[in-house]
């Protein structure tokens, strides 16, 4: 070797690096090929359908499809232009290109999210299209006097365009005026907001009492002789292993007001037979039922940080002079600080989503956002509900990242 | 006993017993007092009831019977964290989410001692295990001798007057568990502390303390300084737990006068001094020391009794040779020699004489 930075050669003179890459390529080939499946599943399973309702929440082509002649219309004007005849020519044109079609339904949809009760309006004037001759403008108000509305031109206006941001301002409890300007609605309408906010200040609730009811049966766990740790664990997962719907059954069972707890407590004096408590129905039936069902999710990686936790340094701090309560303060606790973050990310992530139990016990106020998605799906309107998802998306993605601020993501062990 | 130096007894078992399940006994009946500022070293095998006696003076166990006391003050129910005991843990037990600062830190912490006092005193304890500059570490960034030196320091940076080490260098490699040893020995002497040291590793033992007790089965065989120990060991027990040592057994057939004849299997009668054998007929194992095995008798005193064996294997070692002999009938009998000018390599096959000054082989009992 004369020159320090030769490149190194293998004895037979290629370059190392290159025959490094050439011994290594097989290797990689393999693992490659095994996680292969893995990757094909993730796309078409979670990668393509999460796009598929990021992109639903912006685009409806429902009215814009089906009425192009007055789409560009609305594109060629000002938002708030009042609809001049050629306006009317153009709607009228679309009206009996749908009604040959069959597409008035559709159309209607898309505008009726916008303008709730404006589907009437097109179904009718649709199966009237023969009627629209000139003037244009007289047909349809003899057809329908709403036509006149300066609330159904902004709607159509609005979805005259296939990328849309309505679906995002309806769920933030706004919509747009007669004008085209953005306000919100009226209080007693405004739901999403609210119930965004309360869906994730209940599911920190139930993440809370998970930890707390956790932690001690983790510990208890994680020291018991492996027999005795082994049946303890059997009974925390034995709910794991029962269906979902029957456990939330049998919380109905205990529950409700003729349950088993109440007539406990009554034939014990405890309450009247009048004041049997409320605790299922309503958002403490959600709270009591959602924490037994995601219990196990807190529960096993604590144990898992527990386990490996040596004993050695609870001892340590001991003979070092500290209390046992500083010794579990400031030794065992920010020790199990990975477990408690991953059972906290898993409890709180299940429970912001979740929509079966809320659904069967939760009665008015103990429905969450999800149910709210359920419902927009069950009436078909999956921009609205892709809208509603993605939201719950990124607010989950923004805690994700404000944990991965203060903790770490490193601090995080599932298993 | 020749080292009884300490006269003070700083700490004291008084009858101590534990049982772990209420049907046998781990620790049986012990009685011992450590002087201030000894080094005492429990030697045992591993279920000699060594770490036990440890861990209920450092307070995680409870004696099941009798009086555990510190400086006169019975400890017995005296919380660990009261009791000021410093303590280095097999595997350092060195917190992993704190720096080695904060590691040294909590001791004074939990004393509620100032920020300034703190300080001072981190550095000096670094200093004196020469690793002040890693203050700002993580234990996981250090290596294990490392990792010792830091769990030393933590054990002596709120100064106690007493420090527990339970086997702290079993996980060094050969090398620097001696250098540490000398170390600790070295601070040890320097800080004028008392250390009770448990330790499964004789040279360990021989090297660090001022006195060592062997434990087995619960029970301490022998209590004595490094020298009497392996010299003079008490009972077969010790003499096979200490160092190297040859055994031959036989029966006792003359008995006074501080020497005893002792007539192997082969027929042959060696003499023999006896420690734990009482009387004529007696079985017993009689303990040689290979080094104190002459194979040129002529350089014995005249006189002296040697015994005929045959060299199955020759080791050259370096500074010594090893020889393994065929001797009463017993095919373990190992000699070793120093590597000194003239002195002879000898070859298997060979038949020698050998033999020793009687005060080398101890009569002890059959084991």
């Amino acid at each position: 070797m004369t020159a320090a930075h030769q490149t190194l050669t293998t004895a037979d003179g290629r370059p190392l690096k290159a025959a490094l890459v050439r011994a290594q390529r097989r290797a990689r080939r393999r693992a490659f090929l095994l996680v292969a499946p893995l990757l094909v599943f993730v796309l078409l399973t979670f990668v393509i359908p999460i796009g598929q309702i990021l992109y639903r929440s912006v685009h409806h082509d429902g009215f814009s499809a089906n009425a192009p002649a007055v789409s560009e219309w609305f594109a060629a004007t000002a938002p708030g232009t009042e609809p001049d005849e050629a306006a009317f020519a153009a709607l009228a044109a679309d009206f009996k290109a749908m009604q040959a079609a069959r597409t008035a339904g559709v159309a209607a949809t898309r505008v009726n999210y916008t303008l709730p009760e404006s589907r009437s309006l097109f179904t009718k004037t649709a199966r009237s299209a023969d009627d629209l001759v000139p003037p244009y403008r007289e047909a349809f108000l003899a057809i329908d006097a709403k036509w006149a509305s300066p609330a159904v031109w902004q709607a159509m206006r609005s979805s005259s365009s296939a990328y849309t941001g309505d679906f995002y301002l309806a769920s933030a409890d706004f919509e747009r005026a007669e004008d085209g300007s953005i306000h919100r609605v009226e209080e007693t309408q405004r739901i999403y907001v609210q119930l965004y906010l309360k869906t994730f200040a209940l599911s920190a609730l139930i993440t809370v009492i998970c930890l707390l009811l956790a932690f001690p049966v983790a510990h208890l766990l994680a020291t018991l002789p492996m027999a005795k740790a082994n049946l303890l664990m059997i009974l925390v997962l034995l709910p794991f292993w029962t269906s979902l719907l029957v456990r939330t059954t049998s919380w109905i069972v205990l529950l409700q007001s003729q349950g088993v707890i109440n007539s406990a407590l009554v034939a014990m004096g405890v309450i009247g037979d009048d004041g049997r408590l409320p605790m299922i129905y309503n958002q403490a039936g959600t709270i009591i039922v959602m924490t037994h069902i995601l219990l196990p999710f807190m529960i096993l990686p604590l144990y898992s940080v527990m386990r490996v936790i040596p004993p050695g340094y609870a001892r340590a701090a001991r003979s070092l002079g500290a209390t046992s309560w500083t010794t579990f303060r400031r030794i065992y606790l920010p020790l199990t600080l990975p477990g408690m973050g991953a059972g906290a990310m898993l409890v709180f992530i299940l429970a912001v989503g979740y929509y079966i139990t809320p659904a069967l016990v939760g009665g008015a106020d103990g429905q969450l956002f999800s149910n709210m998605i359920q419902f927009h799906m069950s009436k078909s309107n999956w921009s609205m509900a892709a809208a509603l998802s993605s939201l719950l998306l990124v607010g989950v993605l923004i805690l994700y990242w404000l944990y991965d601020k203060l903790i770490g993501i490193d601090n995080l062990k599932l298993g | 006993m020749s080292s009884e130096p300490h006269n003070d007894s700083f700490v004291v078992f008084d009858h101590v017993q534990k049982s772990y399940d209420g049907e046998t006994l781990v620790v049986k009946d012990l009685n011992l007092r450590i002087g201030k500022g000894e080094f005492l070293t429990m030697l045992g095998p591993s279920g000699s009831g060594k770490t036990t006696c440890l861990m209920m003076l450092a307070g995680f166990e409870t004696a099941t019977h009798g009086e555990i006391t510190l400086d006169n003050q019975p400890i017995n129910r005296v919380p660990p964290h009261k009791r000021g005991i410093g303590m280095v843990f097999q595997n350092y037990a060195l917190f992993p989410h704190m720096t080695v600062g904060e590691n040294l830190a909590f001791p004074l912490e939990v004393r509620g001692m100032g920020r300034d006092e703190r300080e001072a005193k981190i550095a000096r304890a670094l200093d004196m295990v020469q690793m002040g500059k890693f203050a700002n570490r993580r234990p996981a960034q250090l290596s294990g001798g490392q990792q010792q030196r830091i769990a030393l320091a933590r054990a002596l940076v709120f100064d106690a007057k007493l420090v527990l080490m339970d086997e702290p260098l079993g996980a060094l490699d050969k090398q620097l568990r001696e250098h540490m040893q000398f170390e600790i020995k070295h601070l040890h002497e320097s800080l004028g502390i008392t250390v009770v040291y448990v330790t499964h590793d004789q040279g360990e033992a021989l090297t660090m303390s001022d006195r060592v007790a062997v434990f087995n089965d619960g029970v301490i065989q022998q209590l004595a300084a490094p020298a009497e120990l392996y010299e003079a060991p008490q009972n077969s027990f010790v003499a096979q737990f200490i160092g190297e040592n040859n055994k031959l057994s036989g029966i006792i057939e003359e008995i006074a006068d501080g020497r005893a004849r002792v007539r192997l299997a082969t027929g042959e009668t060696i003499d023999a001094t006896p420690v734990n054998v009482r009387e004529k007929g007696q079985k017993t194992l009689v303990s040689i020391r290979p080094e104190r095995v002459e194979v040129k008798p002529e350089a014995l005193p005249p006189g002296t009794q040697t015994i005929e064996a045959e060299v199955l294997e020759f080791i050259y070692m370096g500074d010594i040779f090893r020889t393994r002999l065929r001797v009463a009938g017993s095919d373990e009998f190992v000699i070793k020699s120093r590597n000194a000018q003239g002195q002879r390599q000898l070859r298997p096959g060979e038949k020698i004489r050998i033999g020793w000054a009687p005060q080398d082989a101890r009569a002890l009992d059959p084991l």
